[in-house]
């Protein structure tokens, strides 16, 4: 079986982020940029599946500008076997465009799973997956905090994190599934297999080759910073407690 | 928009692909696993080394740039980034990875037999197995020639009595590279090399305990009383000083690079805290005399930076000379240590805590400073090279 994992490159996390003066995003020239930290989750994960003897391959694919390939290659890194990069230029891509291209991979690579990060930290959008896994009519097990496969039945158990607890599902292959936080510790790369990564290959293709148009649906108007928490206000008594809570905060 | 010390110098493009990955990949391992444990490690002057090697071992970091064996076969200016950034960390946790790797994993490789390399660079390269590197002595420095540890031939054996100083990993080494004196009366031509496993009966290793400098670092005094080696112990080749130095060069060429780490941390948290702090009703940065000194040190950092990426492309071209690292390793350590000293006075009495790394960088670097030659001497080796006479003693 052949994994492929969707893996984005993001704003590092550790990073302080500023929003640029004309509102119109962050920015992000000159500042440390990763992968995802859901996407190594989703990778690391693959690669497990792989070690453990039930794929045969994982491949990472990373749709963006040509800076993508520093993503890939530190997927190679950490021992994914090849990559695909979709070359979009400096368009702004958005999830249902993603969906559509992995759709388009899929169809041409035929994996058994298409593993990826629930979300990604620059637009927490939690969309990809979904998307993606309509467009294929594929079951999806998201949020995933552990995945068991059974290679013989073609089916994965999927323990996923939903708001009342631990919900477990079973997926018929193929199948989509999305990373969360619990579900693994992604590995470093190993210093051996980040020289063998330069013998790997990265195909790049575009989006036209993939007969996908990249229409952005949303329009983002403004980017502004979150309000600077206020200082606190000290009350008198318990009565004047309930008063601003009735009527300034609106919570009772 | 700020730019870092080292955007501003742009040295980044100097950098290969890479490189640049293993450099990253060291930094995050530094960033998620030493940083938060560190102000605790020098505090107890203690650091968990064993389990250190084995996860640095893991990584492919131990004996990173020989080739074969288990080890990774990286180039030197990788071997340099990944010093650099250990030692952003601290010190104490570079000196691990330089004796292992550069000291008692070189010796092996360089001068050892084969049965010798078989035995001990795979599971050294894992971290399996810590080595540490035996020349220095109580008595004798900068002049190892007049070292008295003796080895004496019995038969087919050797046996060797004496007592080492200052030997990092020293206490929980599996393996000891020992230099011993074989005839006193051939003078540097007597001295050979020793493979001495650390379970071998006379074999001790004492901590030396008390530093205020390397804290996160074992460092111990090697106790030799008859120890008894068979006659393969010995290492064929390395015959005078040629095999010690030889490997001191190797780890030399580390710190220079690591070095820079441990200055580039006091830097930026130099810059950070005087962009925080107020005084006056302005940040401390914002003054003129803080920002001569953030100007002169980041000039210091790029220059020596600039040095080391120099040397690395040398040694990578096979054409790195012995002079040319002294170069690196007086510049390079005597600035790190001026900038760390210089953070300090940026932080105010908020530097001599913990809190903060730039005091404890300081104080290591008082060490770096000594070993692997001292500034004195790399100035002598330069001196000679450019007078043609010889003023070492």
């Amino acid at each position: 079986m052949k994994i492929m994992v969707a893996v984005k490159r993001v704003v590092d996390y550790a990073v302080k982020i500023r929003v640029k003066p004309d509102k119109t995003g962050v920015e992000t020239t000159n500042v440390k940029m990763s992968m995802n930290p859901f996407c190594e989750i989703a990778l690391e994960e693959a690669l497990r599946i792989r070690e453990s003897g039930l794929a045969k391959e994982v491949v990472a694919v990373s749709v963006g500008p040509a800076q993508c390939t520093d993503t890939l290659r530190t997927a190679l890194a950490m021992g994914a076997d090849r990559a695909v990069h979709v070359d979009a230029g400096m368009a702004h891509v958005q999830p249902l465009s993603v969906a559509k291209i992995l759709r388009a991979l899929v169809q041409a690579e035929q994996p058994g799973l298409l593993i990826l990060g629930k979300q990604a930290i620059d637009d927490d959008c939690n969309q990809t997956g979904q998307m993606v896994a309509g467009l294929l009519q594929w079951p999806q097990g998201t949020f995933a905090s552990k995945v068991v496969l059974d290679k013989e039945k073609q089916k994965a158990t999927v323990e996923r994190e939903v708001d009342g607890g631990i919900e477990t599902i079973c997926l018929d292959l193929p199948a989509v599934i999305t990373t969360d936080l619990r579900l693994n510790q992604p590995r470093y790369a190993t210093l051996p297999n980040i020289m063998k990564a330069k013998s790997k290959v990265i195909k790049k293709v575009t989006p036209e080759e993939l007969n996908v148009e990249l229409r952005p649906e949303i329009e983002i108007i403004q980017v502004t910073e979150p309000p600077k928490r206020k200082a606190g206000v000290i009350l008198s008594s318990v009565d004047e407690l309930i008063d601003k809570l009735k009527n300034e905060a609106r919570v009772l | 928009m700020t730019q870092t010390p080292l955007e501003l110098f742009g040295t980044e493009s100097l950098i290969g692909d890479e490189d640049r990955a293993i450099r990253d990949t060291v930094r995050t391992f530094v960033d998620r696993r030493i940083r938060p444990e560190l102000a605790g490690w020098f505090e107890a002057g203690e650091v968990p080394a064993r389990e250190l090697a084995k996860e640095l071992g893991g990584l492919g970091l131990l004996g990173m740039h020989l080739e074969g064996y288990g080890c990774a076969g990286t180039s030197a200016t990788a071997y340099g980034l990944a010093c650099l950034e250990l030692e952003a960390a601290d010190s104490g946790i570079r000196s691990l990875v330089s004796v292992q790797g550069s000291l008692a994993m070189y010796a092996i490789w360089r001068w050892g037999t084969e049965e010798h390399k078989q035995e001990w660079l795979p599971r050294m390269a894992a971290g399996d197995a810590v080595g540490c590197f035996g020349l220095t002595e109580p008595d004798f420095g900068s002049n190892p020639a007049g070292m008295r540890t003796r080895a004496r031939r019995d038969g087919d054996d050797w046996v060797l009595n004496g007592s080492k100083m200052w030997i990092t990993n020293g206490s929980v080494a599996d393996v000891a590279v020992v230099w011993a004196q074989t005839d006193p009366d051939a003078g540097a031509r007597g001295i050979r090399g020793f493979v001495v496993p650390t379970d071998t009966p006379g074999f001790s290793a004492p901590a030396i305990k008390r530093k205020l400098s390397l804290r996160a670092s074992v460092t111990s005094e090697l106790v030799l009383e008859d120890v008894r080696l068979p006659g393969s112990a010995v290492m064929p080749e390395a015959i005078g000083l040629r095999g010690p130095l030889s490997c001191l060069d190797e780890a030399r060429f580390g710190i220079v690079f690591g070095s820079l780490g441990a200055a580039r941390d006091c830097l930026e948290t130099a810059i950070a805290y005087t962009r925080e702090r107020e005084i006056f009703d302005k940040p401390l940065a914002a003054y003129q005399l803080s920002q001569a000194k953030l100007a002169d040190m980041t000039l210091e950092l790029g220059k020596g930076m600039l040095l080391a990426l120099h040397l690395g492309r040398l040694k990578d071209e096979g054409r790195l000379r012995p002079e040319q690292v002294s170069l690196g390793k007086l510049n390079n350590v005597r600035e790190a240590i001026a900038i760390a000293r210089e953070s300090r006075t940026l932080l105010g009495a908020a530097g001599i805590t913990l809190e903060h790394p730039v005091l404890r960088h300081a104080n290591n670097l008082e060490s770096v400073l000594t070993y692997e030659g001292t500034s004195e001497v790399h100035q002598l080796v330069i001196g000679k090279v450019l007078t043609g006479e010889d003023a070492f003693r």
